[in-house]
């Protein structure tokens, strides 16, 4: 049985959430055996619906004490839940939870795990899952060798797909809820913006933009995209953007479906936080910017008079106006 | 207090990828190698800054690796540091890995174990999870704030579209990255005294490797951007629209 655990914020799944549920479906179907979810904490979802995504089971522990996530926490209630229904393989998303628990999960059950995985295993000679290295310059085919395995799949790595309807039993589950010895008391989420790293789309600035003043056509466009905005290094540390929009090797790393960059000269160290993006779009006044090599789409020209045009454009595309 | 920071040698950012026998090893040919900047940067630093507030605080650093990691750990031990533990293993199974630092940290009674939040060559981020379920410590991950007031860590972390600031009691495994600290540069006077650092070589323990490398690839090579007139910004969007199906 493929166990997949479903992070949640705020009681909801989010789009790393349904991405594990569709692989972990998928893995099932190909290693014939049937694929169950678990869920900490409360929930504002309807589980059973989560049959749609091929799941046959969801097993819930809403208690109270699992509503803030405490690594150690979550690790024994999915190592439990784990042992109690057989699973053989465990799946998380390669998210901040994911990246806390899974690690956790497998060396309390000495269980192999491949961390960022970007492709479902090859189950036909043993059990080896394709995984990102070297900061997406190169992937390596990791060999599991024990009976149960984890594997934290990259966000924006595969498709979310659902039927039309389905159904799956819901079970309550009560795992060992030992105290937590963290604390939580400060939450702060950004609001109104689409969150960096959840991104689709991720519209980013470089020094090329001049100033803070300038941002201006790097939001509008990004607003008429439904895209978070980012920015690069010198960016940040200039102090033109906060830091938490600053993406790269040492900054944060995306990998959305679409990624422009406007103004940014693409130095290995920006590209090594980027180039897992799907398609990219630089646009420079410089032919001899390095980013173009890394591009899929590109314009050489001035941003202050592209990128009006672009959002323009766009908002044609999609009938705003 | 004691401190333990795990150091990793990675290939430098811009190295060239390459591989050798037929794609199974790493071609480190040419290669330059550095301390992974997570671990250098944010645990390293940070680590050393708690030690200048409190000069009693014992720091140690602990990398996993062949005799070739000693150029790494000395560089590490220039920024700070009393002294550093090697343990000889040439492993790459995070499992293994984890388990040799906890052995030695285990011994060691550490109160405060820091990493870096991945290194730049697997991109794992499991490192410290797994040392904290091997000790049953707790583990904060994702650390873009770290602050110390006696026995008790004040610690923002990364979580799914924000942040959230969490308080625990020592002992605990921390991840650390952007935010936790400021990159220092190593002066003379460090440099010196790094070459009469003391050095510990341990030898492992016999471990199980839960995983090892099959094989690497290396991404296709992109097809070439496709370049659009600075005046037809409307057929760019036609091609992101209608080809990439990205919009």
């Amino acid at each position: 049985m493929v166990l997949i655990y479903v992070d949640q914020a705020d009681g909801q799944i989010k789009k790393t959430g349904f991405e594990a549920l569709t692989y972990g479906a998928a893995l099932a179907a190909q290693m014939g055996v049937s694929a169950e979810a678990i869920l900490l904490g409360a929930t504002k979802e309807n589980l059973s619906a989560l049959g749609s995504y091929g799941i046959s089971k969801v097993h819930h522990a809403g208690m109270e004490a699992l509503n803030t996530m405490d690594a150690q926490v979550y690790a024994k209630a999915i190592s439990e839940a784990a042992a109690k229904t057989g699973a053989t393989v465990i799946i998380f998303s390669h998210n901040p939870t994911g990246k806390a628990v899974a690690s956790r999960v497998s060396a309390s059950l000495k269980a192999g795990l491949v961390a960022g995985a970007v492709s479902l295993p090859d189950t036909s000679n043993g059990f080896t899952v394709k995984k990102s290295v070297f900061s997406g310059k190169a992937y390596a085919h990791i060999a599991i060798h024990t009976p149960v395995k984890v594997i934290s799949i990259n966000p924006n790595s595969f498709y979310i797909k659902a039927e039309a309807s389905g159904t799956a039993d819901v079970e309550a589950f009560e795992p060992t809820v030992q105290n937590a010895r963290i604390k939580v008391t400060a939450v702060n989420k950004v609001t109104g913006d689409v969150p960096l790293t959840e991104a689709e789309i991720v519209v980013s600035g470089g020094r090329g933009l001049k100033g803070p003043e300038n941002w201006g056509i790097v939001e509008d466009l990004a607003k008429a995209l439904h895209a978070a905005t980012a920015c690069s290094r010198p960016v940040a540390d200039a102090h033109w953007r906060p830091h938490h929009e600053h993406v790269g090797q040492t900054g944060f790393q995306v990998a959305p479906n679409l990624y422009f960059a406007i103004g940014i000269s693409g130095a290995i160290q920006h590209l090594a936080g980027v180039n897992r993006s799907k398609t990219i779009v630089v646009i420079n006044k410089d032919s001899e910017a390095p980013f173009f090599k890394a591009a899929d789409y590109g314009i050489v020209g001035d941003a202050f008079d592209v990128v009006p045009k672009l959002t323009a454009e766009i908002k044609k595309l999609k009938g705003i106006s | 207090m004691k401190i333990l920071v795990c150091i990793s040698k990675t290939p430098d950012t811009t190295s060239r990828i390459a591989f050798k026998d037929n794609n199974t090893g790493f071609d480190d040919a040419g290669v330059q190698w550095i301390i992974n900047p997570y671990d250098e940067w944010y645990a390293l630093v940070r680590a050393i800054e708690l030690k200048e507030k409190d000069p009693t605080a014992v720091l140690h650093l602990i990398t996993v690796g062949g005799a070739d990691t000693e150029p790494i750990i000395r560089k590490a031990l220039a920024l700070g540091g009393d002294e550093a533990i090697r343990i000889n293993s040439s492993s790459d199974d995070s499992f293994n890995i984890s388990s040799q630092i906890a052995a030695i940290a285990r011994t060691g009674a550490y109160d405060l174990i820091f990493t870096g939040k991945e290194t730049i060559d697997y991109n794992a981020s499991s490192v410290g999870g797994m040392v904290a379920e091997l000790l049953d410590m707790p583990f904060v991950s994702l650390a873009t704030k770290f602050d110390l007031a006696g026995n008790t860590a004040t610690i923002a972390r990364e979580i799914e579209g924000g942040e959230e600031v969490c308080e625990v009691n020592l002992p605990v495994v921390v991840s650390c990255q952007k935010g936790v600290a400021e990159q220092r540069i190593p002066n003379m006077r460090g440099i010196m005294a790094s070459r009469t650092k003391p050095l510990k070589v341990v030898e492992p323990e016999a471990v199980e490797n839960l995983s090892s490398v099959a094989a690497y690839e290396l991404p296709p090579a992109k097809s070439g951007v496709k370049l659009v007139d600075a005046d037809n910004v409307a057929e760019l969007v036609r091609l992101l629209n209608e080809e990439a199906k990205a919009i």
